[in-house]
């Protein structure tokens, strides 16, 4: 809402500048958003009267004025204005004024014509192009006759005004309105409020008798009122009340639609004017439109409607969408004489569904929408009508066309002083109170610290106590309020163990040299899946209005968006990338959503390039698998999980499938490491990318054992180191796994730490090292005991894999 | 014999002091004192001398032992010394050429400015709670007093999946499961982090998912006054002990009475600057004290318990603290972006 500070004076007595009255506003409720001074830095602008207007000699567009500028001789101005005449009023920039973004006038010779400054349009003086009039849009404009030459022309287009920005919240649509505004800014600064006094003569006609009304649902549209003005003559409206619109954001029309414009603005009441000659009955029926139904609506567009929507009808076919927008065939034009005018309460759930259907937002639905006054509408019509009998040349029939209760019942809301302090914090006394609602204009009745408030229909936001605490609340000040601490008892706040759990996975990544990013969670279709092992059914759950194809579709993988962040920084040199994110992906296995997605926390990561670059050195470690899987066994040994993690080979969608491991926590399989698959990295343009993808619920709910500390050894142990010769296909984690199985309880240490294929070795065989570690903590080890040890796992390797010792 | 001994001791001497190197010294070493060695030959003769000279020529020959000895031992240390110190010479490195990097890594900024904040609630005895991403319209909705057709619905535009579900638009769904949970019973005293998203166009300012933090306090005897305590804390920890706290009248439909908290302007201290818009004040959260319709929803008595709730956007902490001035770029993922944080 924009609020003219010159137009506010007309209902309450401003005391304060405009930059103090926008700080009051927003201190107690309404964010004033910006303050802005009309005049756009304007100066030394001045009322011509164009006496001569002849054509420039040498140039075709150009016409050279003799203006009277009230200085005594006439000044002679070029104007390149196509509507420029003599005899016009107009606004000249003489020599020396300043005009928006300081352009200063000076005298000049144009196609050797001199001119003594410039005749201006409004978009000169600052005016946007889309408020303006359209007679004056690609010309000057013309003031009214009675203006005085060489007097402020700015003070004749009120653009001394300042405007203040509202940004109103949605319970607050009575400030929708200058009357709702000078409400609250009189409560503001405890002054008393003007609302303008209305009358006007009617004629020995009725309303009646041109027109009856009848409504359809009275839940649709509590009241309705018509009311027909004759004779009335369209023309341009006056210029003070163009000048008011033109500062709330409207564009002037013409003296009709003008009115119903400025009484909207100034009562929040919607009104709308039929041409009563072309509305072709002489009966306003209010219905449900008929699906299907079609109306062509004032922007000339064939519009169809839905049986949720309200419209206006003649009896037979719609001329309105109720509270949206008028239709074309029932317009007032220039040539318009009779005047139906409307002015109803409609239910704003009807008005925000045809709105939202047919895209139609307007001054009027929205506040429809947000609530009007119901017992304001007689009020707003009545000033409506008196502005066209006085601007329009109009004569009103007598009283209206009604159908509907015109008035909604009143209601009352009570609070205690005692809730008031208490929710508050404060000490505010029972006087300061009742000051308070008065100064509001509340009616109100105390008794004993209760206060019983007949809530004003315009304010129908307040319903309960806590309301009318805020009310309280902030025309006391919030700044008057203390500051205090909770009373409750204390109690310990901490983290679960997830929440730990999932700090202790990043500093550790973070310490492993990866750097968290944070995805969208929505991705395309095609992305939210792949890089999967679930192998149960899964349907992807897409957003029904999405706002593009690239955020539709809810990820059940992070991997495809860390190969986005890849990308994006290979594409900006950035070839050496680790990557890591924690966040949800969102699983759906029935084929329509009947209960929510579950969420699990996955950990993934991405990596490429050169993990460490060891710069004047020379040396360079490349991201490989074992460098990834590496990340993950030490991610495990933080987690205390090491001994119960084993990977697999494994085949994944998208992923190198001679390269791809599974995870196994327990034997069950809880995620995935390896390279992407080189026809996915092709396709993506990436480099030699590694990724792993593990599920970090799993990862931080499995239980695990209170550690308990073990006593240093006392005794030495007795390293034994075992080289293998097997077939090179024989995966090291079997006979790792056989090693330990068949090792015993004295053997507590199995290391690889050899490995070699090639040239010397036999075809199809590769040598594994591994280093046995022997210790008992209560005594000294015999070499008998250890040997016999070294010779079970020698045998068992022998009898499931055919291992034969390296000699 | 002594003359002779005294010869031996000057001979070899003279070559001690001459030697060049430790491996000398020790052949020098075994030439004079080893059992082969001239002394020893000459105490061979001992046997020759009367019992009178046999312990005056043993003494001396001692004394010319312990002499060449100390003549070694003083060398030697003397040769240790300058080994060591030409080693340390030939090992000289160049200590300006860059060390070997240690590899780290760093939180995404968004994860500081949230840790940061939870850290500071922790610390006041509140604890995190969570909840879904994707929402049922009624706990997104209509248990925080938004019913279906409320104009203020429209303030936040979502993504419904079906007409039923929804991705939560706020973190407040998870103060209605929260307060469920508690069937009636306070205290409540959580946060809620979280991802929440709304159907807007990207942009510099906008972004369709963004992150929230939210907090509520339902107990006896909680008020308005508390809530000003407790931010002003809260501003104070994170933006600077000079910070002032303003609290202006607001709407949300599940507080009642509703406020915004500006902060006095970091940045100019209320001079009035571009950041604050000349102001002197900058917007940083939204609060309330919960609407009863909420806390009966949730299964409270309103009469008997009050809360308070306020909710921000860990993003524009961060813009406004790092003056980052794009928040598309909390999603890019920018390594250089993501760089200028590790010490956050």
């Amino acid at each position: 809402m924009l609020l003219s500070y010159n137009w506010l004076k007309d209902y309450v007595n401003v005391t304060v500048s405009p930059s103090e009255l926008g700080d009051k506003i927003t201190k107690s409720g309404i964010e004033v958003e910006i303050v802005e001074n009309l005049n756009k830095g304007v100066s030394g602008v001045i009322v011509g009267h164009v006496k001569e207007c002849v054509q420039h000699p040498n140039a075709d567009k150009l016409r050279v004025c003799q203006v009277d500028i009230g200085a005594g001789e006439l000044s002679q101005i070029v104007c390149g204005a196509p509507n420029v005449a003599a005899g016009q009023k107009v606004a000249v920039a003489a020599p020396g004024a300043v005009l928006p973004g300081n352009f200063k006038i000076k005298k000049a010779k144009l196609r050797g014509e001199e001119s003594n400054g410039m005749i201006c349009s409004l978009q000169e003086l600052g005016v946007e192009t889309k408020l303006v009039p359209k007679e004056y849009q690609s010309g000057i404009f013309v003031m009214p006759s009675d203006a005085v030459p060489g007097s402020d022309a700015l003070e004749y287009l009120n653009l001394h005004d300042h405007v203040l920005e509202l940004g109103l919240t949605p319970n607050r649509a009575d400030c929708l309105n200058m009357i709702g505004i000078a409400y609250e800014v009189a409560a503001i600064l405890q002054e008393d409020i003007k609302i303008p006094e209305v009358s006007y003569t009617v004629s020995e006609k009725s309303a009646a008798d041109f027109v009856s009304v009848n409504i359809e649902s009275k839940e649709d549209n509590p009241y309705y009122a018509a009311y027909v003005i004759e004779n009335v003559t369209v023309a341009p409206s006056p210029l003070w009340m163009q000048n008011r619109l033109m500062a709330a954001g409207i564009r002037p029309i013409n003296n009709v639609v003008d009115i119903t414009n400025y009484v909207l603005l100034e009562y929040g009441q919607p009104l709308h004017a039929f041409d009563y000659d072309r509305f072709d009955s002489k009966e306003v029926l209010i219905r449900r439109a008929h699906e299907g139904e079609t109306i062509k609506t004032l922007d000339e567009q064939t519009r169809t409607l839905k049986d949720t929507h309200l419209v206006i009808t003649n009896g037979t076919v719609p001329v309105a969408v109720a509270g949206v927008m008028g239709g074309a065939d029932s317009e007032v034009q220039d040539d318009t004489k009779t005047i139906l005018l409307e002015a109803a309460y409609f239910d704003g759930k009807r008005v925000r569904a045809a709105s939202k259907d047919l895209g139609l937002r307007s001054e009027a639905s929205s506040r429809y929408e947000k609530g009007i006054d119901r017992n304001r509408v007689v009020q707003a019509a009545e000033r409506a009508v008196a502005l066209m009998s006085q601007y329009a040349g109009g004569t009103p029939a007598g009283g209206k066309a009604e159908a509907g209760e015109k008035t909604a019942p009143l209601y009352h809301v009570s609070v205690t002083l005692e809730r008031i302090n208490k929710l508050l914090g404060t000490a505010i006394t029972t006087e300061e109170t009742c000051k308070i609602f008065s100064r509001l204009g509340f009616e109100y009745e105390e008794n004993g610290g209760t206060f019983t408030v007949t809530v004003p229909s315009r304010r129908p936001d307040i319903t309960i106590d806590a309301d009318l605490v805020e009310e309280v609340g902030r025309i006391y000040g919030y700044d008057r309020i203390p500051t205090t601490f909770l009373m409750s008892e204390a109690r310990p706040g901490g983290l679960t163990p997830l929440q730990s759990g999932r700090r202790k996975i990043r500093a550790y990544m973070e310490g492993a040299g990866l750097y968290q990013a944070i995805t969208y969670s929505l991705t395309t279709l095609e992305k939210s899946t792949g890089f999967s092992m679930n192998k149960e059914e899964v349907y992807p759950v897409s957003v029904a209005h999405p706002m593009s194809e690239e955020r539709s579709t809810l990820r059940m993988t992070l991997i495809p968006q860390l190969l986005e962040v890849i990308q994006y920084n290979q594409n900006r040199n950035m070839t050496d990338v680790a990557v890591y994110e924690t966040g949800s992906v969102y699983i759906n296995k029935q084929e329509s959503l009947t209960v929510l997605p579950e969420e699990k926390l996955f950990l993934s990561g991405a990596m490429t390039g050169v993990y460490q670059e060891h710069l004047w050195q020379g040396e360079k470690k490349k991201t490989d698998f074992y460098l990834v899987k590496g990340i993950l066994e030490g991610l495990f040994e933080e987690l205390g999980l090491e001994s119960r993690i084993t990977y697999e080979q494994e085949t994944v969608d998208g992923m190198h499938p001679g390269r791809t491991a599974a995870v196994k926590l327990d034997g069950i399989v809880i995620g995935f490491v390896g390279q992407i698959h080189p026809a996915v990295q092709k396709e993506r343009d990436l480099a030699e990318t590694f990724v792993f993808e593990l599920n970090a619920t799993a990862l931080l709910t499995a239980e695990t054992e209170q550690m308990v500390y073990q006593s240093l050894p006392r005794y030495p142990s007795i390293t034994r180191d075992i080289a293998l010769l097997v077939d090179e296909k024989m995966p090291a984690g079997d006979l790792y796994t056989v090693i330990q199985e068949s090792g015993g309880a004295l053997l507590k240490e199995v290391t690889l730490f050899d490995l070699y294929q090639g040239d010397r070795m036999e075809e199809g065989k590769k040598s594994l090292a591994f280093s046995l570690k022997f210790f008992d903590p209560e005594r000294t080890l015999t070499d008998e005991e250890v040997t016999k040890s070294y010779e079970r796992v020698l045998k068992s390797l022998e009898e499931r894999f055919g291992a034969e010792l390296r000699k | 014999m002594k003359d002779r001994l005294e010869a031996l001791k000057v001979e070899a001497l003279e070559k001690i002091s001459a030697a060049a190197d430790l491996k000398e010294l020790q052949n020098i070493k075994v030439a004079y004192l080893g059992k082969k060695g001239p002394i020893t030959e000459v105490l061979k003769g001992m046997g020759k001398l009367s019992a009178e000279e046999r312990p005056v020529v043993g003494a001396f020959a001692n004394e010319v032992r312990d002499g060449i000895q100390q003549g070694l031992d003083a060398k030697s240390t003397q040769l240790e010394e300058a080994e060591i110190s030409k080693r340390l010479a030939e090992e000289t490195i160049d200590v300006s050429l860059p060390g070997r990097p240690a590899k780290k890594g760093s939180a995404h900024p968004l994860t500081s400015v949230v840790e940061e904040i939870e850290d500071l609630f922790l610390s006041m005895g509140f604890t995190i709670a969570e909840g879904p991403e994707v929402e049922t319209d009624f706990y997104n909705f209509e248990a925080l007093n938004l019913p279906k057709d409320h104009p203020a619905r429209d303030m936040q535009d979502s993504f419904f999946i079906t007409e039923e579900f929804l991705l939560r638009t706020q973190t407040s769904p998870v103060q209605a499961r929260t307060m469920e949970k508690h069937e009636g019973q306070g205290p409540v005293k959580i946060i809620s982090p979280g991802k929440v998203y709304r159907r807007d166009n990207d942009d510099a300012t906008h972004s369709h998912q963004f992150m929230q933090i939210e907090g509520l306090v339902v107990d006896k005897n909680v008020r308005l006054s508390d809530l000003k305590g407790v931010l002003e804390t809260f501003a104070k920890k994170m933006f600077g002990e000079e910070r002032k706290i303003r609290l202006r009248p607001s709407f949300f439909p599940f507080t009642e009475p509703s406020v915004e908290m500006d902060i006095s302007c970091f940045k100019c201290s209320g001079k009035g600057c571009s950041i604050c818009k000349h102001t002197g004040w900058i917007e940083i959260l939204g609060a309330g004290m919960v609407h009863p319709n909420v806390l009966e929803m949730a299964g409270f008595d309103s009469k008997e318990y009050t809360g308070f709730a306020f909710g921000m956007g860990p993003e524009r902490i961060a813009m406004l603290k790092y003056g980052i001035d794009d928040i598309r770029h909390f999603y890019a993922n920018d390594i250089r972006f993501l760089k200028q944080f590790r010490n956050v």
